[in-house]
């Protein structure tokens, strides 16, 4: 197991660098500049944009750039923002709490229904539940998450008036109070990008589960006469929680990473939005930053899926 | 009226013979506003009149909190650092300047005792000095007194190039000196007509020696006071995230008094601007949102029976087609778009002309702008002193059809006109948004009426407005025959604004297209009217020469001027925040409040 582990790891490193080398050249190639705004202000003699170039490296060639970033995050320097002129490693720890919490709080959401909704809808397929179950999911995945946001802001914040659609990070509030109000504001992000995972996650997690339920050891297990919960839960929900577990660990980059389109329609600073605005001002070293964070994750929970794998069935990790 | 007639007005106000009223309402007769009449007044050397105080709030603080919404949150909160209008909105809540623009285009002193004029002996006459006298015992927010010393220091620091400040042009060209405690005296190489440059509005802001002495030149960017400001501003710093929050707290210690209304200010940032004014307009979740970049039918509709309406500031904002006066399809030297080519089709004047009578503003006024804009012919749309009146605009297709024929351009067969066996057709580029792709299909199709093809390009903004040199899609680059953008006034003298297309500013390859004159228009009148106004003392001698300069710009149609744009925000019914066309929306935040 440790060994099958080890070459995993060993398997990550040169993707990593991989990784960051294409997007480190992408951006270095990308059009636009983190000064374009200052190009139109006639106040900013052209001097200063070049200075503040020479400065920031950006006349200097790829390749040394690329060298420059790469040894400063050997050192644990992730640079600093051209726009903000703040280090990235602050930015993106001020963002991260938000983001956990509201795209967590909606992967849990998800969980919650999904898995329950898709093993009972499995157990009895092509039942009222079962169709019911499926037809929601397909509406629940067909609509896009920024049609479903802006109707729940026109329904439960303009007509009703009783959740605010501007997500706010320091509540003036203390205790019970505060708590509260952190709720009633996750509300609807929450429920927007939840629901909209769970329909997805229902599907998946009724067709593993088909998949399991028919096959001749589950008869075997029915036929020595045991429950059918026990059934379910020992024998049918571990073997078809395989694929589930590659689903909700390939997620889990996006738990961190944000969801791009649902934080900009409420306004919750988070990773997402971070990326978005450091996108649009060309603000290299965050896109960077964030990006390979995003790349790193990818490749850790993929480790840990695989792991997963060796503990759900042990066959796995021998090979 | 005539010049002389004016001088001998302001004459008779300065020694008392004619009060002031009187002035403002023999010039209100023929057709001049009061605030054009101040102005006259104030560069005659009539001292400025104070802005009446219209400021209710009978002491400090007890307002609740201020929630403001700015679609795009401050990301920095160093005044000199500030990329945008954004990082100054949220660095003016904290710094503060000597004095800043109302909505008349007159000074408002804030950190300054008074306004110098030539009757306080703060102007010297040969317009090379301006004596500033600072407001005693103001504070830092730290406790330090307020000194002559910060301003020299901010001089310092912001010219000084290794800073790599965006206010550098302010403060380059210019000495300042301390006299004594408070006060302080600028000094200038040449006469400078527009002295209230420096320490006033956006980059005047000044910031205190005691936290900035160590990081000025390249350590600039290490400074810990740059992401937690120490100013002399109604609010006391409390916390900032950047892009997403700004927060501040009443600044007990404050000089002016009775302000600030508010206990508490908060800066949210994020989003876009259509749910801002729904937050502000419909649901009343905030109290202020920033630049309303909304149709108006959308704005409309939003405030019936809202909680907040729109509020309008007018500047000299100027949304224009720009005229190609050279090739941009032909290379010389590798560069298109050169000096030495001369455009084949646009460069006969009578065609600019016609293609002018071809932008019909008054539907792109009704599609789009609505409230937010005015038509106009003029580049140069304000202060009011400075707006010509000789010139005019016209939306005419047979007089634009006449004029092409009779500059040779015959319809062809297929509808197209065309010359010497050369067709009429243009590209027309702008950066990608919604209002310009508009007005591009309301351009094309009248156009085609008139026999022209118009090929219509838009490129995203973000490579539209860069100084990228490698990219062939900027803005000065213009390799298209028109273009249309904006072009921010920032400040109400239009020196900057008009500067920009003198001959040595032509964008071309030598100069990496960083020069400002993209249609690369040329023309001796105009760079000998710009440079005699950049030394002209004489306020009233100088705004004619703006005046001229503004209407050459629309005699050899330079640019078709689409629409003057004002400023559009949301407030909440109750607020009453105090704007300015001529400055940015947080400039007097100090004489915001809410009506009970």
């Amino acid at each position: 197991m440790s060994q099958y582990v080890l070459r995993r790891l060993l398997i990550a490193v040169p993707s990593l660098l991989a990784i960051s080398l294409v997007l480190f050249v992408v951006l270095a190639l990308a059009p636009g500049d983190p000064f374009s705004e200052l190009a139109t202000n006639p106040n900013v003699p052209p001097e200063v944009q070049a200075a503040l170039r020479a400065r920031f490296g950006l006349d200097d060639p790829i390749y040394l750039r690329y060298v420059h970033w790469l040894n400063a995050m050997l050192h644990g320097d992730w640079g600093f923002s051209f726009v903000s002129r703040m280090d990235v490693d602050t930015l993106i720890l001020q963002r991260l709490p938000a983001t956990l919490y509201v795209i967590g709080s909606a992967q849990i959401l998800a969980l919650l229904i999904a898995i329950p909704v898709g093993v009972y809808a499995a157990t009895k397929p092509y039942s009222l539940f079962d169709q019911v179950a499926n037809t929601l999911a397909f509406v629940g995945f067909s609509l896009p998450t920024f049609f479903t946001g802006i109707l729940f802001i026109l329904i439960f914040s303009v007509t009703l008036d009783w959740l605010p659609f501007v997500y706010t990070t320091d509540i003036k509030a203390t205790g019970i109070h505060y708590v509260l109000e952190m709720i009633r504001q996750a509300i609807m992000p929450v429920a927007v990008l939840g629901l909209f995972q769970a329909a997805s996650m229902t599907r998946f997690v009724r067709s593993a589960m088909l998949d399991v339920i028919r096959l001749d050891y589950v008869t075997t297990a029915r036929a020595k006469g045991l429950g059918q919960a026990k059934v379910i839960v020992k024998h049918v929900m571990r073997n078809a929680m395989i694929p589930v577990v590659t689903l909700i660990a390939l997620q889990m980059p996006a738990v961190f990473g944000g969801a791009i389109v649902t934080e900009q329609i409420f306004r919750i600073p988070g990773i997402g939005s971070l990326l978005i605005s450091s996108i649009l001002s060309n603000d290299t070293p965050v896109v960077m930053a964030v990006t390979f964070v995003f790349a790193c994750l990818v490749v850790l929970f993929n480790l840990i899926a695989d792991v997963l794998y060796g503990w759900l069935d042990p066959r796995i990790s021998l090979r | 009226m005539l010049d002389k007639e004016l001088r001998s007005m302001i004459g008779d106000v300065k020694d008392g013979r004619m009060d002031r009223r009187a002035f403002i309402k023999r010039l209100a007769v023929v057709g001049l506003t009061a605030p054009m009449a101040n102005q006259i007044l104030a560069l005659g050397g009539v001292a400025m009149a104070q802005s009446p105080n219209a400021y209710p709030p009978t002491k400090r603080g007890g307002g609740g909190p201020l929630k403001l919404l700015w679609w795009q949150g401050p990301t920095l909160l160093n005044p000199h650092f500030a990329t945008g209008t954004k990082d100054q909105d949220g660095s003016r809540l904290f710094y503060e300047p000597l004095a800043s623009w109302d909505a008349n285009g007159n000074l408002n002193p804030i950190l300054a005792a008074e306004i110098p004029s030539v009757a306080n002996g703060g102007l010297a006459a040969d317009g090379k000095m301006v004596t500033w006298k600072i407001k005693p015992g103001v504070k830092w927010h730290d406790g330090k007194p307020l000194t002559a010393d910060d301003f020299v220091f901010t001089w310092a620091y912001a010219s000084d190039p290794a800073t790599a400040a965006v206010s550098i042009s302010t403060y380059a060209e210019m000495t300042v000196e301390k006299v004594d405690d408070l006060t302080i005296r600028l000094l200038f190489k040449n006469p400078t007509p527009f002295w209230a440059n420096a320490f006033v509005g956006a980059y005047g802001c000044v910031i205190p020696k005691h936290l900035f002495a160590d990081y000025k030149g390249s350590k600039s960017r290490e400074a810990p006071a740059n992401l937690a400001p120490v100013g002399t501003g109604p609010y006391k710093f409390v916390e900032f995230k950047p892009g997403d929050l700004v927060r501040g707290a009443l600044n007990p210690d404050y000089h002016m008094p009775n302000r600030p209304y508010f206990d508490t200010i908060d800066m949210k940032g994020g989003g876009d601007a259509v749910s801002a004014a729904r937050a502000v307009i419909q649901t009343g979740e905030f109290d202020f949102a920033w630049n309303m970049q909304v149709e108006d039918d959308v704005l409309l509709r939003l405030e019936k029976g809202g909680k907040g309406k729109t509020v309008y500031a007018t500047g000299g904002d100027i949304e224009f087609i720009a005229i190609n006066f050279t090739d941009p399809n032909t290379e010389v030297d590798g560069e298109r778009s050169s000096m030495k080519t001369k455009h084949p089709i646009l460069s006969d004047p009578n065609v600019r002309k016609a293609l002018a009578l071809l932008v019909d503003r008054e539907s792109v006024k009704k599609a789009i702008y609505g409230r937010a804009g005015r038509t106009t012919a003029n580049y140069l749309n304000g202060p009011e002193k400075f707006v010509s009146k000789n010139t005019s605009w016209e939306f005419n297709i047979e007089k634009a059809s006449k004029m092409l024929d009779d500059a040779g351009w015959k319809v062809g067969a297929d509808g197209i006109r065309e010359k010497d066996g050369k067709k009429f057709k243009l590209l027309y580029q702008t950066s990608t948004n919604g209002p310009r792709q508009k007005t591009q299909a309301i351009v094309k199709q009248a156009c085609q009426k008139a026999g022209i093809e118009v090929e219509l390009k838009s490129v995203v903004a973000s490579v539209f407005f860069s100084s990228d040199v490698a990219n062939p899609d900027t803005y000065p680059k213009f390799y298209a025959d028109i273009e249309e953008f904006q072009i921010p006034m920032t400040q109400p003298d239009p020196a900057l604004h008009m500067r920009r297309y003198i001959s040595a500013n032509v964008a071309t390859k030598e100069n990496k297209w960083q020069g400002q004159n993209f249609p690369r228009y040329v023309n001796k009148d105009y760079d000998a009217a710009i440079a005699a106004a950049e030394t002209e003392t004489d306020p009233v001698k100088r705004a004619t020469l703006y005046i001229k300069c503004n209407d050459l710009l629309w005699q050899d149609t330079v640019f078709i001027p689409v629409m003057h744009r004002l400023k559009v925000e949301a407030a909440a019914n109750n607020l009453r925040p105090a704007l300015s066309g001529w400055a940015n929306e947080t400039d007097n935040i100090q004489d915001w409040y809410r009506e009970a």
